[in-house]
């Protein structure tokens, strides 16, 4: 349980937000020449790190927009949040 | 040798202050190498070892645990054991080990306090009855015992649910499943070590590994804390860290980690004989031999390794037990913990090898690993004696992601992921 500074609203209680998984997963651009193999990398393969992880997170009980989060897993403290399409900060 | 565990022999030690007893598992340094090495020393660890041992006669294995048997998700869960689950695959996997568990007490000679005190499911939508009454249906069809119960039935069973139908989520009808019920959590991880030690199986606590040795696409060992150790083969039963033992070879798994939560009541007279699980207002409960309600929380929806949880999923959980069992109210709970579990997109587990030769897994099972614990163990240590896995567990190879072939039990998991 933690608090989240939304890009858009300011500080809020973890439990408005919803965690859509790792972040940085690019969708194929051309999903009909994609292997088995390559699909399954995209759609179920995670890297599931226990330490900092890159992380998208949706304030599903705000403004309901998406953005990124730089998060350590093993403590559940955040190191940086920037908006979708942004460069990753340097943490 | 072990000595038996009998009447007599607490007899006998009663004469010295059970000052005498026998170390039930021994406290080795590892060898240079073994011939396998689990990596994990939970129940599903554990059991994988003894099954290697007393099965296949590999008896050359360590079991390496980075804190304390059993003192992960072993320690952690609600201890509730059931098979019915609606696919055939499941249904195979999760009753193989059921049965098991009729007997294990008598095979390991220690009291794991299985209790077949049946375990209802209640349904609180129409929905909810259309999909438990084809769950009852799928379930008899496998051979596993399932009965769909009204709501007077309900009532019956267990008479401190709150069967209004002026409720939010009035009971419309519930499943049972008589043969299914707890046992002892310790009990289990403690009966299959000293097993597993009396058969020649090294276990070795506070022992972390740190990376895994490869050979091109062969294993050749482990680093650890206490220093490498040689082994062709290694059997990672490592539940929520399962990923993390998995980067240090490579590898990527579909698992995401997450807190799930539990809570223990303060200790009271009887009140509830079975175990009552409900997936729609997700509040589950039953009461420990010690008096204590045990009830089970949900899961954040984030990744995290933090063995706690937040306070909303309790509240979620409780909020709905109040409804459902009024009696409760004023309960005062004593305590509460979370255990990190490792989710598939499935919601069922892999037990499997992987494309590294000598490197297998036993991982995924997410919130529901407890009840599978003998079987679990039995079948993944078929799975590492023969390279191939037994026809019980081939459906939950790690494959399933590439070809499309998944167990979707997300319905039957009963801890919404």
């Amino acid at each position: 349980m933690f608090v989240i500074n939304c890009p858009f609203c300011g500080e809020r209680d973890q439990s408005e937000f919803s965690s859509g998984g790792e972040a940085h997963i690019i969708r194929p651009k051309q999903p009909t020449e994609l292997s088995d193999d390559q699909w399954a990398e995209y759609l179920f393969m995670r890297k599931n790190i226990k330490g900092v992880q890159f992380e998208r997170w949706n304030h599903a009980h705000g403004c309901r927009k998406w953005f990124n989060m730089i998060r350590d897993t093993s403590n559940d403290k955040i190191h940086a949040i920037y908006k979708m399409g942004e460069k990753p900060p340097i943490v | 040798m072990k000595n038996k565990y009998s009447v007599f022999s607490l007899i006998k030690n009663a004469f010295s202050n059970h000052e005498n007893w026998q170390r039930a598992w021994g406290d080795p340094e590892p060898k240079k190498e073994y011939d396998a090495i689990i990596i994990g020393g939970g129940g599903h660890g554990l059991a994988t070892a003894y099954y290697l041992a007393k099965k296949h006669k590999i008896t050359n294995i360590a079991v390496l645990e980075k804190g304390w048997i059993g003192g992960g998700n072993t320690g952690r869960n609600t201890t509730i054991i059931r098979s019915n689950y609606l696919w055939d695959a499941s249904a195979g996997l999760y009753d193989h080990a059921l049965k098991i568990w009729e007997s294990l007490s008598q095979e390991l000679n220690y009291n794991v306090m299985f209790s077949q005190r049946g375990v209802m499911n209640l349904a609180h939508n129409l929905q909810d009855v259309r999909d438990l009454k084809r769950r009852t249906h799928a379930n008899r069809l496998n051979g596993i015992d399932a009965v769909w119960l009204n709501t007077k039935e309900v009532k019956k069973f267990c008479p401190i649910i709150n069967t209004s139908q002026d409720i939010r989520y009035p009971v419309l009808g519930g499943t049972l499943q008589k043969r299914a019920g707890t046992a002892r959590h310790d009990a289990v991880a403690w009966g299959y070590a000293r097993g597993a030690d009396a058969l020649g199986v090294d276990i070795i606590q506070n022992c972390e590994v740190k990376g895994i040795k490869r050979n091109g696409n062969e294993v050749t060992g482990v680093e650890t804390s206490k220093g490498f150790i040689k082994t062709k083969k290694i059997g990672v039963v490592a539940a929520g860290h399962s990923s993390v033992i998995a980067n240090m070879a490579g590898l990527k798994l579909p698992l995401e980690s997450k807190p799930l939560q539990a809570l223990v009541s303060e200790p009271v007279k009887p009140v509830i004989d079975t175990v009552v699980m409900s997936n729609a207002v997700h509040a589950y409960v039953s009461q420990s031999d010690k008096g204590e309600l045990v009830i089970g929380a949900g899961t954040d929806s984030y990744v995290s390794y933090t063995q706690k949880g937040s306070h909303t999923v309790v509240e979620e959980t409780l909020r709905a037990i109040l409804e459902l069992y009024p009696i409760f109210s004023r309960m005062k709970m004593l305590r509460q913990w979370g255990g990190i579990v490792d989710i598939c997109p499935d919601a069922s587990p892999i037990i499997s090898k992987t494309q590294i030769k000598g490197l297998y897994f036993n991982c995924g099972w997410g919130t529901g690993g407890f009840k599978a614990t003998p079987g679990s163990g039995d079948l993944f240590a078929h799975t590492i004696a023969n390279d191939e896995p037994h026809k019980l567990n081939a459906a939950f190879n790690i494959n399933r992601f590439v070809s499309g072939d998944l167990v979707d039990e997300h319905g039957a998991a009963a801890v919404a992921h």
